[in-house]
């Protein structure tokens, strides 16, 4: 090498690593800030300036007059309960389409496949307007089941993530199966759904993450907040009486974080791998 | 057979049954025997299998669709009397000052969403190659996606408070607190500021994507191209943008449909006051606040309008300009490197 080259190659190993530490700084800035006032108490947080470290790591009583007052156990039971149904029930329904739309050739399966690309060109949001009512007329407000099948809804991304994955085993196997006598229920059942773990295992981080950070259709449709709390509306709680406390509201935002950043932790390559599959195919 | 036979013997079937009642056991008869055969097993599954989904889409997507397709020609609010106005909602929307303003500030969002790409791009070839400490960095970079709206919210309007983090750290880098603007009051930075928050959130989830798109790319190709004296430049240029090309384009054309779709800084942050609320958010205030129904959705119906076009656009532009690109350059650059090595060997 010569000395223009090792100079140029010393130059962009420093570009690199400095970028890459002023991005990181930048990332979790927010959430350190957030940490450190989580671990103030009232009168540090009214004196001292909000990057300046707590007196003591160990002052939880934010932690915990957050968690009592936002009811965050009932939250985050409620949320678990829809994370459970919403997560089986659209993951079923998800591969029971795509084995019919993938395995099975009759008239209407363009179509189908058709209306579901195109509903996701409909602004979700934006639809509430309508949705609302239709909800209403169902007896659907305020009812945990009644969100629990809203969010079940389509999910266009899991229904293509699971066709994909149909296409690549080969259909030779469910015919050997049917000549051995098994219905196509027990093809489904006992065959196919044990070799889609895999794909089962992306679009439940998928699901997932939309379903535990959602908080715009919980806020209009559980609105008895008392009852039907979950993890992202308990922090609305925050708003009114809290004002500008945020020595407590930055307790309740990081212990709602605080599963995400567990799960990130625990099964990191499986969110990446799964994020990549899910943009790709839809 | 096909689907529609199938549904017309079974309708068949059952208005046999109701006419007919002596005729009942033998249609019963043939019917179970039909199910029991392998084209009636067929249909059965089709049925019960698509029917939920089916049903979930209609209820949850076009029915509500199809309302608002209605109500947009209405004067209405959610309960009451409602009167038929014709276009008068869409001529109102679209002659809204307000209306105006939230669209001149898409144009914050999309410049925000390209500055988001090119630093995603960047980070992702950064990491794409041996980097210490590679994997730590990807992930604290990804980790704001994963954060809620409503906690973004909380911790943005912490960050951006007069004095709070934001101003502190741009004190310790020198600046005078006096020169800076309040970040979530002055109309001239606020949405800026609150793009800032949409880039910090999104750019990780798309680094992470270019990440998945670069790390297909044929290893070997580095290996020959440096051989040949190719500097990382011109890797990133020959080898990694072209491979990529697709997947870019696509984000950049998604970005312009998010764009227009923009609600969540505003609505988690600011609430959408100083002029920061964008389109989406106006919708919202103009539903669920003043109750407006008919023209919110007219509203919405425009904003439909709006991403149809762009994605009838993306489809053509894929279908057309890009269609011999999806072929992946990389792939014929390789090609073309062996047969050269293989030349090369042979003399």
């Amino acid at each position: 090498m010569t000395i223009k080259q090792r100079l140029f190659y010393i130059l962009r190993t420093v570009i690199k690593y400095a970028s890459l530490l002023a991005i990181t700084f930048i990332s979790i800035l927010p959430t350190v800030s957030t940490v450190i006032t989580a671990f103030k108490t009232k009168e540090e947080y009214a004196t001292t300036n909000v990057m300046a470290p707590p007196r003591s790591w160990a002052y939880f009583s934010n932690f915990v007059t957050a968690w009592r007052d936002a009811n965050m156990g009932l939250a985050f039971r409620n949320t678990l309960i829809i994370l459970v149904f919403v997560l089986i029930g659209s993951i079923m329904f998800a591969a029971m389409l795509a084995y019919i739309l993938s395995r099975f050739k009759f008239h209407g399966n363009e179509v189908i496949r058709n209306l579901f690309l195109f509903a996701t060109l409909i602004p979700g949001i934006a639809t509430q307007v309508t949705v609302y009512q239709i909800m209403h007329t169902l007896g659907f407000i305020n009812t945990m089941h009644g969100y629990i099948i809203l969010m079940m809804g389509t999910d266009v991304i899991s229904i293509y993530i699971f066709i994909q994955f149909f296409e690549n085993i080969s259909v030779s196997l469910d015919e050997s199966a049917i000549i051995d006598g098994c219905t196509y229920y027990g093809v489904f059942f006992r065959i196919l759904i044990p070799l889609l773990k895999p794909a089962i295992i992306t679009c439940m981080i998928l699901k997932g993450v939309s379903t535990y950070n959602e908080y715009y259709m919980s806020n209009l449709y559980l609105q008895n907040k008392t009852k039907f709390v979950t993890v992202s509306t308990s922090l609305y709680t925050f708003t009114g009486p809290y004002g500008n406390q945020y020595n407590y509201i930055c307790a309740g935002v990081i212990m709602t974080i605080l599963p995400a950043l567990i799960i990130f932790i625990m099964c990191q390559k499986q969110i990446y791998s799964g994020l990549t599959q899910g943009a790709v195919k839809g | 057979m096909s689907q529609g036979k199938h549904l017309a013997h079974i309708m068949g079937g059952l208005m046999g049954k109701i006419n007919t009642a002596a005729n009942k056991d033998g249609i019963i008869h043939r019917l179970l025997k039909w199910l029991r055969s392998g084209k009636g097993q067929r249909t059965v599954i089709i049925i019960t299998f698509m029917s939920v989904p089916l049903l979930l889409l209609i209820v949850f997507a076009y029915l509500p669709f199809i309302k608002m397709f209605e109500f947009s020609f209405f004067n209405m609010k959610y309960i009451g009397e409602r009167k038929f106005i014709g276009l008068d909602n869409y001529r109102d929307v679209l002659t809204d000052k307000e209306v105006m303003n939230s669209l001149k500030l898409t144009l914050y969002y999309l410049v925000g969403s390209f500055v988001q790409l090119a630093l995603a791009l960047y980070f992702a070839t950064m990491l794409s190659f041996k980097t210490k400490g590679g994997s730590f960095f990807k992930g604290t970079i990804f980790f704001p996606y994963l954060i809620s709206g409503i906690a973004m919210g909380f911790m943005f309007r912490f960050f951006y408070t007069r004095g709070f983090v934001f101003d502190t750290v741009l004190t310790w880098l020198g600046v005078e607190l006096e020169n800076l603007p309040y970040w979530l009051r002055d109309k001239g930075v606020n949405n800026m500021a609150l793009v800032a928050t949409s880039v910090w959130k999104y750019m990780g989830q798309n680094m992470v994507l270019f990440i998945g798109a670069i790390m297909s790319v044929d290893k070997d190709l580095y290996e020959s191209a440096s051989l040949d004296g190719a500097n990382r430049w011109h890797q990133f240029c020959y080898i990694i943008l072209p491979s990529i090309k697709t997947i870019v384009v696509l984000n950049m054309i998604l970005s312009i449909t998010g764009s227009l779709s923009a609600f969540e800084p505003p609505y988690v942050i600011t609430g959408g006051t100083r002029g920061t609320s964008t389109f989406f958010l106006l919708m919202h205030n103009m539903a669920h606040r003043h109750q407006k129904v008919g023209k919110a959705s007219a509203m919405a119906l425009i904003l439909f309008g709006l991403i149809l076009i762009v994605t009838i656009a993306q489809k053509l532009i894929f279908k057309y300009a890009l269609s011999d690109s999806n072929e992946d350059i990389s792939k014929k650059t390789a090609r073309m490197i062996k047969k050269q090595r293989a030349k090369e060997a042979q003399q």
